[in-house]
């Protein structure tokens, strides 16, 4: 790697403490998502809820962490496992889970489910469920950001496997070229399906990027510190016109590829999940920084809780209740 | 202007000027570009080179390099740049230098561009225009010579524009910059140096109104692009035999114009259907089965289509001519169907 490019290390990449609110809200975003998903499980098992979902667990910290760097108007382009992208850039509990539930009160009236959740008054231009994709409409929204002559910028959030596809290398071109206010963050879960990433890719992920000249930093994706200050940095060169970034972020998906890969024995170990879990949890280390530097009373922390405990009921409530659109809506936006 | 049709326009001494089917297409381009300061151009040689085919010669000139934008040879990555943009408040100009490159960027234009606005429940839109081409006869071989308009028009989400000539190139683009939705627009590549006389003032052609090339009584040609000429020289020999054939141009496949199709052939009660696709699940058997369902009736033979032939196009002239409807092939399938065998 160009050793000019900086490369996160405790040293750079841990921000002076700031605003004790601004974490705690952050650890209350990851709770969010972490329960969310945990409630999305559910729904699977007990049948309430139709076809598949892909579970963000384990990753909270990277949607929360670059989110928080975001303005509103601020563009995000999410993928196949988008809740916690989605919710960290603002969608409401309630709505994600009456869209999961194929209902009329979903962000898509039901029409496009927990792959395709867009929400544009977040900024959400849409999950997607073709692997890479994303990285072309979010670069896209750079371009037009660039001709607007706005001061916004636009992230991509993709899995590791998206690197695979050679999209994202085209787009990644034109923005270094362009000078595009784009951040491209991937997210290494380590797992493309079912498959250790190793095994299908060549070469160093950070590298890629850096071939066009692009700054690749690589982070501790479960320390949000480190997901927060590299993003920053990320989003300053977007916004002083500097153009694109990319953003490694080591993590681990804790749940199968998707809610219905239960035995993944064939291709990772108990052990492996154990002990993410245990050493590398990006909420445990966040309420631990919390309490032991920041000196946040564990009180505070049942009260966030009993939020989003509460949130997160209320939400499901909502959606089971909701009633399912008219089947005369199928027919409805197709055309704008 | 109440009419859509040239002729009547003609008929009624509405001022016009004759261009070229590629500077109708420049001169629809430069009219929205200075209308509407979100359109831009985006693809490979757009700028200074105008394209290979110099369609767009001079627009750079007039807009800059920020609004016709060089892309490198990268056409999934641009085609994606322009639907991100779409759905950010810009109007895209597609320019997918030739139509086998579908291939290439159907990812863009049938899995996002035509999907989001239905599965964001109607709260995104992808206002782009996708430009590309059709046709063969170059002796361009198999890669860029092909007719895939039936792709994009199986699509829903999408529309697709087919013009045939110059008055219909610029109405339509005009339009197609102007609609919401995403907007697949083929040109022949034949075409582009035919001429034709277009209003001297501004006129838009609306999508979904097929236009009828000429009045006939015995039997309907539907013809679509290319094979509108193609068409219309076949009902010139037919004439002086004494069938009358009716010339329509449906101008969009979607959204299609069933109605004009099918009362022209309840009136003829014959019809052909020439497109220059290939003729296996083709345009033209989408319209033959619009025809077979609404005017069954009326018909006095079966409906006869004609693509291209069911072979990668060759490169050899003596090979390639086989390939395409001819007149003369036309000529002889309508006297048959009109028992003049």
């Amino acid at each position: 790697m160009d050793p000019n490019y900086p490369v996160a290390s405790p040293e750079n990449s841990r921000i002076p403490i700031g605003d004790i609110e601004q974490w705690l809200h952050m650890y209350e975003q990851m709770l969010k998502i972490r329960l969310f998903e945990e409630q999305v499980n559910e729904l699977y098992k007990s049948a309430k809820m139709p076809g598949l979902a892909h579970l963000y667990l384990g990753e909270e910290a990277i949607a929360v962490g670059v989110c928080e760097t975001l303005n509103k108007d601020d563009y995000i382009t999410s993928t196949h496992r988008g809740h916690g992208h989605c919710l960290a850039k603002g969608a409401a509990v309630n709505l994600m889970f009456a869209e999961l539930l194929g209902k009329a009160a979903g962000y898509c009236r039901g029409k496009g489910g927990s792959m395709h959740i867009a929400d544009p008054e977040s900024g959400n231009l849409g999950a997607n469920a073709i692997v890479g994709a994303g990285s072309g409409i979010a670069t896209g929204a750079a371009l037009s950001i660039k001709l607007r002559g706005t001061n916004q910028v636009a992230v991509a959030f993709f899995g590791e496997g998206a690197l695979g596809q050679g999209l994202v290398y085209e787009v990644m071109n034109m923005a270094a070229l362009w000078k595009l206010p784009v951040i491209y963050i991937c997210e290494n879960n380590h797992y493309t399906e079912y498959t250790y990433y190793e095994e299908v890719m060549a070469g160093k992920l950070a590298d890629r990027p850096a071939a066009f000249g692009i700054p690749a930093e690589e982070v501790d994706g479960q320390d949000i510190r480190q997901v927060v200050a590299a993003a920053q940095r990320a989003v300053e060169r977007a916004r002083n016109g500097q153009g694109p970034s990319f953003i490694v972020c080591d993590t681990y998906r804790y749940s199968g590829h998707h809610v219905g890969d239960i035995n993944r024995g064939y291709y990772r170990s108990k052990e492996e999940e154990d002990l993410w879990k245990a050493e590398r949890d990006p909420l445990k280390q966040a309420r631990d920084w919390l309490v032991t530097e920041m000196k946040a009373p564990d009180s505070i922390f049942e009260e966030i809780e009993r939020r989003v405990n509460e949130e997160i009921r209320l939400g499901v409530e909502f959606a089971l209740r909701a009633p399912y659109p008219d089947p005369s809506e199928v027919t409805e936006n197709v055309y704008a | 202007m109440f009419t859509h049709n040239l002729s009547t326009l003609q008929a009624l001494n509405v001022p016009m000027r004759e261009i070229t089917m590629s500077q109708a297409i420049h001169d629809a381009l430069a009219e929205e570009m200075r209308r509407d300061p979100t359109v831009f151009i985006i693809g490979e040689d757009v700028a200074e080179a105008g394209t290979p085919f110099k369609v767009l010669m001079g627009l750079v000139d007039e807009f800059g390099k920020e609004r016709v934008i060089d892309a490198p040879i990268s056409e999934p990555g641009f085609a994606s740049l322009g639907v991100g943009a779409a759905m950010t408040g810009m109007r895209p100009v597609v320019d997918i230098m030739f139509g086998d490159f579908l291939g290439l960027v159907m990812d863009a234009i049938a899995n996002q561009a035509a999907k989001i606005h239905y599965m964001s429940g109607g709260k995104l839109k992808a206002p782009i225009v996708f430009r590309t081409t059709l046709g063969a006869t170059r002796r361009a071989a198999a890669q860029h010579s092909q007719s895939l308009q039936a792709w994009p028009s199986h699509i829903p989400g999408l529309k697709v524009v087919l013009p045939a000539t110059p008055y219909d190139a610029k109405g339509l683009l005009k339009t197609a910059i102007r609609d919401n939705n995403p907007v697949v627009f083929l040109e022949d590549k034949l075409s582009w140096q035919m001429k034709g006389f277009v209003p001297e003032s501004e006129y838009t052609i609306p999508f979904g109104v097929a236009d009828i090339k000429r009045q006939g009584s015995h039997i309907t040609l539907v013809g679509t692009s290319s094979m509108v000429q193609v068409a219309l020289a076949a009902a010139e020999k037919l004439a002086e035999i004494g069938i009358s054939a009716e010339v329509i141009d449906p101008r969009t496949t979607f959204p299609l114009d069933k109605e004009t199709i099918i009362e022209s052939v309840k009136k003829t009660s014959r019809a052909i259907v020439l497109d220059e696709g290939y003729e296996r699940y083709g345009v033209t058997a989408e319209i033959a089965s619009v025809i077979a369902d609404g005017a069954f009736y009326y018909l006095d033979a079966p409906v006869k289509r004609m693509g291209a032939m069911d072979v990668p196009v060759p490169f050899s002239p003596s090979l390639e001519e086989c390939t395409v409807p001819t007149p003369d092939a036309v000529f002889e399938m309508a006297k048959t169907l009109c028992g003049k065998n």
